[in-house]
């Protein structure tokens, strides 16, 4: 019996000889030394072992000889044992371990957004031309109970809570430093700042360095509190408070020691190379009051001069939940779908706890509407939003915006690999190896985040032109402009959404 | 020094005008379950009479805060730098998540102190407890130091179950004669016949505060927790 099964590698490097001119430039760009150059035959050869598909060297390769294809190497054919599930339960045989995988759940289960339609105008209150009117996509996030009070001269005073101030209805969402680079990171920052929006930290802390952006810096505070003190406080927009995540629900985080590098350890604050572990809950919130002493002491630590996000996986009773929660204070709310990403969580729960956000969503949007505390809080609707038309389909089910993650990092070159415990990103955004990090320019990076959302606000604002929707906010929670295809009634029913072909 | 009779007054109140003072020094009168109070402090020297509510000290950021009675949920939570002393008992989650300062509690402290505490550069928090501790005591410890003196009188043990659950970094000191049952299996357990030189004085710190005699504490074997160096949660894992 063998000690360890063999597993027969996933993907094959297959490089096209008449092009290759043995630069030996693939050799370099891999961190996981597929590519070498054999000296006796003068020809580069391939460990298709090591590869994980990132893509690195096929688009790098000046010639364009390379390609990489998925094995043919088979297992006898079984539609219950595919070969995943066979290796996993080797890899577990030979280990003793826990599944970890990374990004989000990959399985083929429904996209509730690809069953849902955008309406358009034809006729009769017409379609608006967004290159000749103005389209308005700024929208603010936050509490909207501002009272009507005047002083004794009759001037209004200013009752409004605090709140973010959005161009476009994308966020950045919660990366920490260490999870992704401190190049990643400069790019995030810089483009949430050219594009009026935000970025998230993520638990990890706030490096100095980007202490300049603060007014579009949204902090998190999770179970570890790493990095967290005043300062870490007072140089952001807004507070986040991570009661959980879509990949992971009920469960903490693990950053190992070794991803501990000296800058890392010192944005997290904990000494360098010692394992950074966020306990699954915080240990000091138990209830909804609980919660609500977390939210308060924050905003005294900031003298209530900025909102606080709280941030909960999509799980079954999300909207019992999301009630809670806007009682507890918070002025935001967001909730992360099944789908979203991460740097690394055990494949098992990334794979089958959680919900979809897009019947998370509708959910609490309508439970908070019942209720008559939607205005209490507002909304954001993350993992996983892949396009404009998801973005427009999340606000039409009652998101006032949307958390974007793995769309950015696609943005910056990631290939989804799935790769990033590893810490080898050979795109120098899930790695702290130095000469990695340098790939990602960070003039570069930023400038395709801020293409990426500027070509997605327009397709927003061509999507709301044609429903005769000028302002973004007045799309929020009008399910009248979606339709359903290939659903349920049941699944209609959740979603709070008509056949299409069914009238208004 | 100033005085803030804080009888009947709300929470935001008190804070704001603890906040807005303009000297080192105040003094909170008939404190009733105020939440928050010197919420990110620093500079200052806070004397509170009565029992101030959850979260006292919360991001503490080099205040001292004394108190003379006893005190709520989640003192010094996320505390950066600083001293809280209580000359009485605490409640629930002491300490949450401190990353330095100082926390001496006279009487017991309830569930969950110093969870998630951890050390960083010159930043070592330290929570000195003078009776018993409740259950999960640093739990996730990953730095710092904690000390129970075990003076307490009911009789009860010196901490409650689970102590130590997940630690990974730092120590723990318990006043006491027998290694503690039921502790997890990453905790490694020594008695020691007196304490080293930091923890002695932390002690005689806390006896400093409290009027009480350093000599008989100081004389004393203790048990000492540390987490076991062979890491048992990297191994838990395996690459898909």
């Amino acid at each position: 019996m063998m000690d360890r099964m063999y597993i027969s590698p996933a993907y094959e490097v297959v490089r096209d000889a008449a092009r290759c001119t043995t630069c030996r430039l693939c050799e370099q760009q891999c961190a996981n030394g597929v590519h070498a150059f054999d000296v006796r035959t003068g020809r580069m050869t391939a460990d298709n072992g090591r590869c994980v598909n990132c893509h690195r060297c096929v688009c790098m390769c000046p010639t364009h000889a390379l390609k990489i294809v998925r094995s043919d190497d088979v297992y006898p054919e079984n539609a219950n044992w595919d070969a995943q599930t066979v290796n996993e339960v080797y890899r577990q045989a030979d280990s003793g371990g826990v599944l970890l995988s990374s990004m989000g759940n990959p399985k083929p289960q429904p996209i509730f957004w690809d069953r849902l339609l955008i309406n358009a105008s034809q006729v009769t209150n017409p379609s608006i031309d967004p290159l000749r009117e103005p389209m308005e996509t700024r929208l603010f996030l936050g509490k909207r109970t501002a009272k009507i009070e005047r002083d004794k001269n009759g001037k209004l005073k200013n009752t409004l809570a605090p709140g973010l101030t959005l161009e476009v209805p994308i966020l950045f969402s919660a990366m920490s430093y260490g999870s992704i680079s401190y190049n990643a990171h400069a790019c995030l920052a810089r483009a949430a700042e050219e594009l009026g929006t935000y970025y998230n930290t993520g638990e990890g802390g706030l490096h100095r360095d980007f202490y300049r952006y603060s007014r579009n810096t949204i902090v998190q505070v999770a179970s570890g509190r790493f990095g967290v003190f005043k300062d870490y406080l007072g140089k952001a927009a807004a507070i986040e408070i991570k009661m959980g995540q879509g990949a992971k629900p009920g469960i903490g985080g693990h950053l190992p020691g070794m991803k501990l590098t000296a800058d890392v350890s010192e944005t997290r604050m904990i000494p360098q190379g010692t394992d950074a572990i966020s306990p699954a809950p915080h240990h000091d919130i138990y209830s909804i009051e609980d919660l609500r002493q977390l939210v308060c002491s924050l905003k005294e630590a900031t003298e209530y001069r900025k909102p606080v996000i709280v941030k909960v996986a999509a799980v079954h009773n999300a909207a019992a939940i999301a009630s809670g929660i806007a009682r507890s204070g918070a002025d935001i709310i967001a909730i992360d779908g099944y789908r979203g990403g991460t740097g690394a969580a055990p494949t098992r729960i990334r794979d089958n706890v959680g919900i979809p956000i897009e019947l998370a969503l509708a959910q609490v949007d309508q439970r908070l509407r019942d209720e008559g505390i939607r205005d209490e809080v507002s909304l954001i609707a993350g993992g996983s939003i892949r396009s404009s038309a998801d973005v427009v389909k999340a606000i039409a089910l009652g998101a006032d915006a949307c958390y974007i993650g793995t769309a950015a990092l696609l943005a910056l070159g990631c290939h989804l690999c799935r790769s990033c415990h590893t810490g080898l990103c050979n795109w120098g955004i899930a790695t702290q190896r130095p000469e990695l990090v340098a790939r990602l320019d960070p003039d570069v990076g930023s400038r395709r985040l801020v293409n990426l959302v500027t070509a997605w606000k327009r397709e927003i604002q061509e999507m709301m032109g044609g429903m005769g929707i000028n302002s973004i906010e007045a799309l929020r929670g009008n399910r009248l402009m979606l339709r359903g295809v290939g659903l349920t009634d049941r699944e209609l029913d959740i979603l709070g959404v008509r056949y299409a072909g069914e009238n208004m | 020094m100033r005085t803030i009779d804080a009888e009947g007054m709300d929470y935001a109140q008190l804070n704001a005008q603890v906040r807005s003072c303009e000297e080192e020094e105040i003094c909170i009168t008939r404190c009733i379950g105020q939440r928050y109070i010197g919420t990110g402090l620093s500079g200052r020297r806070i004397v509170v009479d009565g029992t101030p509510g959850n979260a006292l000290g919360a991001y503490l950021d080099g205040a001292t805060i004394r108190v003379n009675g006893n005190v709520q949920e989640a003192t010094g939570d996320t505390m950066n730098a600083g001293v809280i002393a209580v000359a009485g008992s605490a409640g629930d989650a002491t300490g949450y998540a401190m990353r330095g300062g100082r926390i001496f509690v006279e009487g017991n402290v309830g569930y969950r102190c110093g969870i998630h505490i951890k050390a960083y550069r010159e930043n070592r928090p330290a929570i000195v407890i003078g009776g018993r501790a409740g259950s999960f005591l640093g739990e996730y410890q990953a730095g710092g130091t904690i000390i129970v003196l075990g003076l307490h009188t009911d009789g009860r043990p010196i901490v409650g179950n689970f102590c130590g659950t997940g630690m990974h970094g730092g120590e723990i000191f318990l006043r006491c004669e027998h290694v503690p049952p039921r502790l997890p299996a990453q905790v490694r357990a020594e008695r020691i016949a007196s304490l080293p030189a930091e923890a002695a004085s932390l002690v005689q710190e806390w006896c400093a505060a409290f009027g009480r005699d350093a000599r008989e504490l100081l004389s004393s074997a203790y048990i000492r927790l540390t987490p076991d160096s062979n890491n048992p949660y990297r191994q838990m894992y395996i690459a898909n």
